[in-house]
Order: structure tokens, then sequence, then C-alpha cells
């Protein structure tokens, strides 16, 4: 058990490729931090970085008191579990997860101890005796992750370790991981690019773009107070409505005056439009109706601002008794509005 | 499961298409192993006809089995089949992974690597000859300053050195490029979990990658037993000619000089019978623990 220090860390490929740029973060101890952002955003590699699959270009990275920035990955008493798993395939489960501990010369009914209990716990204790290709691919991660905590390390690491299940496995491993990690209590650094994976399983979460940290917060406060305009379009789907104020004024809306001066652009959550006016004080919006796609409990519609050539999306529950291409009032509350400067990318207010 | 059919429109073409095939395997395999065959069985007649071939069973394998001189080339080959395979096939891996290991200048390694299987045997075992001649070559001169006298024109064991080191150099460059391929196969993600797992570089070695290569490990080996057993010919006839005194005189090269040497045709058709017999046995073992994978 143990917090994680990253200090102002850089990676630098041999090629030249800036993967992580400037990273610092504090880590508490049993924290669970989920990493999220796009693809080749430098989540995987900061996780390697911490994990000693990577060198450390600069920075520093301390595990618990010590600095671990030169140190083996056997030697920062961490465990990692992989996207593909990485079991060995030569083994029986219950080698896979005995090999670290028998790496590290714990005596043998220690193992076997240790080895019981964790698959236990993961529900995987009758397949001890199978090799990993007679299990399923749910099976292999409960395999992956009980080879992670036999060790009883300081910190988890998670490279997307769900992203090979499919989705009903995906949503069940994904409680269970949170459970276990609310029991054991054990320092966690978990990399996802789902965003609902992201919101779930995150005590904190940081949201990372192109190898800079864009912003750093509990889902809450990341959700409702998106610090960028990439975080509000990267978190939450359907995505935030960006609409410029400057549309908005030339369509004679009337914006409040707590804006600050440098927001040019609005952003609206879906859920945050309705059809009818709140009653706090609202804007308006006119648009027409290009699509209404059905979801289930909800539905999504697409609709069209004039004289605009983006489309705006608004989610209300159930499905409306609507027409495409039928004109639409939209109303959305004064206080749900997301301030934003166009060009420095920020959150204005 | 549907294949796919051609048709032809002559119904002869699909034969003479054939024909080539079927004639080299016929003319060069199906006949020669026949005569062998028969000829095992009979004690052959004189050279000018006066006493005609006579059939003698299993006399010939007998005779064959209770010949001290078979015994001692079932012996060297022995020796020979298992240090060459060894020799070579340690040597590759040894190479395979230090090239895995590179990251840039892999290519030239790898193609550096392949260029040994190109030399024909009887090229490479002239080559040999020269740098382990007792009067010319190099090797002598050097293992000489370190005080060892080579001479593999009378010392068995330095002769069984020379062409086990001659037929292993040129088994080398395919071994390493299987070894070379089995190793890239294996996910990365493995040695880095076993790292993380705290295995250190040959640990990791031992437990993870080794056991992991062992379908191509075995591959290799029956390769390397059958190449050391049957395709060594050209190496050993430029360079001992199974001397001294019959110590590298391997079953192949037996079956040659009791056939066209000594002239002795019935005793060299039973040899090759064994020899046949034994290529269909390793044949059969590679074929049913290749398809059925080894270890996992
Ligand atoms: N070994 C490497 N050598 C050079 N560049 C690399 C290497 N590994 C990754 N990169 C580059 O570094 C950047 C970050 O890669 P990284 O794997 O960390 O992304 P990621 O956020 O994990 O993406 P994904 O969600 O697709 O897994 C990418 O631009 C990638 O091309
Ligand atoms: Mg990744």
């Amino acid at each position: 058990m143990a917090s994680i220090h990253l200090d102002n860390l850089h990676k630098v490929y041999a090629g030249g490729v800036q993967a992580v740029t400037g990273v610092s973060l504090d880590i508490k101890d049993g924290e669970m931090i989920v990493l999220v952002g796009p693809s080749g955003c430098g989540k995987s590699t900061l996780l390697r970085m911490v994990a000693g699959l990577e060198t450390i270009t600069s920075g520093t990275l301390k595990i618990g008191d010590r600095v671990v920035n030169n140190l083996e990955p056997a030697e920062r008493d961490i465990a990692m579990v992989f996207q593909n798993y990485a079991l060995y395939p030569h083994m029986t489960v219950f080698n896979n997860l005995a090999y670290g501990l028998k790496n590290r010369k714990f005596p043998s009914n220690e193992i076997t101890r240790r080895v019981t209990e964790a698959a236990k716990m993961l529900e995987i204790d009758a397949f001890l005796d199978r090799k990993p290709r007679q299990l399923s691919g749910g099976q292999r991660q409960r395999v992956a992750m009980g080879r992670a905590l036999v060790r009883e390390p300081a910190a988890f690491l998670f490279d997307e370790p769900l992203s090979n299940l499919d989705a009903k496995l995906r949503v069940q491993m994904r409680v269970e991981i949170k459970q276990l990690q609310r029991r054991l209590g054990t320092t966690s650094l978990y990399v996802t690019h789902d965003q609902l994976e992201a919101l779930t399983l995150a005590d904190r979460l940081v949201v990372l773009n192109g190898g800079v940290i864009e912003q750093v917060g509990t889902p809450m406060e990341v959700y409702n107070k998106p610090a960028s305009l990439f975080v509000a379009g990267f978190i939450g789907s359907p995505a935030m409505n960006m609409i410029p104020v400057e549309y908005l004024q030339a369509q004679g809306a009337t914006l409040p005056e707590i804006l600050p001066d440098e927001t040019d652009l609005v952003g609206i959550r879906p859920d945050e439009l309705s059809l009818n006016p709140p009653s706090d004080a609202s804007l308006s919006v006119k648009g027409t109706l290009m699509l209404l796609e059905p979801a289930g409990a909800e539905s999504h519609l697409y609709i069209h601002l004039e004289g605009s050539d983006q489309p705006i999306v608004m989610r209300v529950s159930g499905v409306p008794q609507m027409q495409e291409g039928q004109a639409i009032q939209m109303y959305t509350s004064v206080a749900a509005l997301h301030p934003f400067n166009k060009a420095s990318g920020r959150r204005t207010g | 499961m549907q294949t796919k059919r051609t048709t032809f429109s002559n119904r002869w073409l699909p034969y003479a298409l054939l024909a080539p095939q079927v004639i080299v395997t016929l003319v060069f395999f199906i006949w020669p192993a026949s005569q062998a065959l028969i000829q095992s069985v009979y004690r052959q007649g004189d050279a000018f006809g006066v006493r005609p071939p006579t059939f003698v069973g299993w006399r010939n394998f007998e005779t064959l089995l209770a010949e001290p001189q078979y015994l001692g080339s079932l012996k060297a080959t022995f020796i020979f089949a298992l240090g060459t395979t060894i020799l070579s096939m340690g040597v590759a891996l040894l190479f395979a992974v230090m090239v895995n290991r590179m990251i840039r200048s892999r290519d030239a390694y790898t193609t550096f690597m392949v260029w040994p299987y190109a030399v024909a045997p009887a090229i490479a075992g002239v080559l040999w000859w020269f740098i382990f001649n007792p009067n010319i070559g190099i090797l002598p001169y050097v293992l000489e300053g370190i005080g060892y006298d080579w001479n593999h024109r009378a010392s068995s064991t330095d002769a069984m050195l020379l062409i086990i080191i001659a037929a292993a150099w040129k088994q080398i460059s395919y071994n390493f490029l299987f070894f070379l391929a089995g190793l890239q196969s294996i996910p990365h993600s493995l040695i880095e979990a076993a790292a993380i797992d705290g295995a250190g570089r040959m640990k990791r070695f031992w437990t993870i990658v080794f056991p992991l290569l062992s379908p191509v490990t075995f591959f290799l080996m029956v390769v390397n037993i059958v190449y050391a057993m049957f395709d060594t010919f050209g190496v050993i006839h430029a360079t001992t000619e199974g001397g001294p005194s019959q110590a590298t005189n391997i079953l192949v090269y037996k079956v040659f000089r009791d056939g066209f040497v000594n002239l002795n045709t019935g005793s060299s058709a039973a040899q090759s019978v064994i020899l046949m017999a034994i290529v269909i046995v390793l044949t059969v073992i590679q074929f049913r623990y290749i398809e059925r994978r080894v270890n996992y």
C-alpha cells in the first residue's frame, strides 16, 4: 500500500515521438485513479513508465517514499494487468498465479495459501489445473487479476483490462474490479479510453490529451465542470453541444450577464436541453428536427439550427411524438451553460 | 468440405501436368528403393556372370547386425547426429536470441546469417577441410599455440569434431530462421509480465521463452537429425572420407562405400533398407507430434 507521486514526467521515444509531456500527479494511498483519453494520447506510455517497462526521459517518479526512476519493474512492488492478459500459456492457472511468488522465494505453503485465497475470491478455484487456452475470455481476465493480487503489491496498474470482453461481461467485471479495489484498498492506476468505465470506476479521473493532462478531478467535477473544450467533448455521451455566442446573439437570444467577457462559445449537455421552459432563468433556441433516434429508455433528437452547419443533440426520455422536419423550440437553464473561450480552449468561468 | 473443382478441356491434360512429378518420383525414388529392397535379400553374383545372384532371405541383415564395423558406424552416426543437432541448434538459438534483442540492424544480421545455407555441402566441406588441414590450415596452427595438437587424419575424436562442426555450421542458418520466427511470435507482454513477476533475464528465458519455443525446438530437432543422418554425405566426402579407421564412417557414407567402392551390393542394399526404415519412423514422429503441437 503506497501513494504514488509523478513529478513533471516526460517521455520521448527513440524516434523522437513526444508521448508524455510534463505530467504531475499525486495519487493518494488507496485511491483509484483512472487515466482516460483518446487513442494515442500517451495513457499506456504513462502507465508503463510507472510500471518500469518504459524508461523515464525526465522527471521524478516516487512510489511511497522511494524514488523508483531507475528501479527494475520487479523492484517497484507493483502488479500489472495487461490488455491481452499476458497469461503464461504453458502454465496452469495455479502456476500462473504462483509464478511471481515462486520467483520471490515464498515458502510453498504460503504460495498455496495465497493462490487458493485469491482464486476463491475471484471464483476461479475450479480452474486451477487448467491451461489459459481452456478458459473463456472472462475467466482469463479473472486469472490475470488473480496474478496481480496474490502478490499483495503496493499498487495495481491496469491497461484497458476489459477491452477484450463483450459489453455485458465488461459491465460485470467493472463492478467486480471496483468492489475488489474498495475491499483491498490498494492504490490503483487504471487506463481506459471508455469514458463510462472511467466515470464509474474512478475516485479521481485524469483526462489526458496529446501527452498532457487536461484535467484532474472526481468524475462529477469533470462531468459538471469540464476545464477545457477537449474534456467537454470527450466526457459525456452524446457529446456536449457547442454553440457560438455570436450565433445566439444573432438569433436574438439574451445571454446572461454572469458569463465572463472572453466567452465566445457556450456548451450545453444534450440532457440539459428540454422542450418545456424550466422554472428558473432560461435561454431558448429554435431549430428543425432532422432525425429522431430512439435508444431504448431515451431518445436522441438531432436538431438543425438555422444558419449553423453543426447539428445539436438533445436527449429526452421516452420517444416523443414528433415528425422529422418539424420546427422545435428548445430551452435550457442558464445555470447549465458551460462557458468557453475558443482560442485558448479553456473554460472561462 | 467443398473444394474448388477445376474442369480441364482436355481429359489428358491433368495427367500430362502430373507426369513430370510422377516420373521423377518413380525413377529417382520408387525404382531405386524397390531395387534396394530386392537386392537386400539377395547375395550378389560375381562380375563375370559365372555365379548368378542367389536368394538369401534375411541373411544380409543378420550378417550386417553381427558385423562390428556396422555397429561402429551406428555408434558414430548416433554421436554425429546428436553432436550436430545440439551444436547447430544451440548456436542458432543463441544467435536468434541476440538478433531478436536488436532493434535497428536486425534485418542486416538476419541476411548474413542465412548465407551459409546457400553454400553447397561439398564446398562447405572443402572450406572446413582447408581451415582444419593439419599442414596448411589456420585452426591447427592456432590450436597448436594453445598446446593442442590437431590432427583429424590420425585422431578419431578430431575427425568427429571436424565433421560435426562442418555439418552444424551449414544448418545453423536454417535453425536460426526458425528460432527467430519463433521468438518473434512470443508476445512481448509475456516477457514484461514475467519481469514484473520478479523473474530475471535468465529465469525469463528458461521458464517462459524456452518452453514457448518447444514446438519449434522439437520440429528442428527432427529436421536436424534427419539432416545429420542423410544429408551430410557431401561434407564427409570432402573432409574425412569416413576415416580415420572408420571413425566417421556414418551410415549413409557406409552405404556408399560398401556399395560403390567395395562393391558389396547385398550388404549395401540391406543398409539402405534400414536407413529407409529410420527415415519413415522420423517422418511419422514429425507428422504425429508437430500436427498436435507440443506442450501447450
Ligand atoms: N515504442 C514506441 N516507439 C515510438 N513511439 C511510440 C512507442 N509506443 C508508443 N508510441 C507513440 O506514443 C504515443 C502514445 O502511445 P500510447 O501507446 O501511450 O497511447 P495510448 O494512449 O495508450 O493509446 P491507445 O488508447 O490506443 O492504447 C503514440 O503516438 C504512439 O504512436
Ligand atoms: Mg494503450
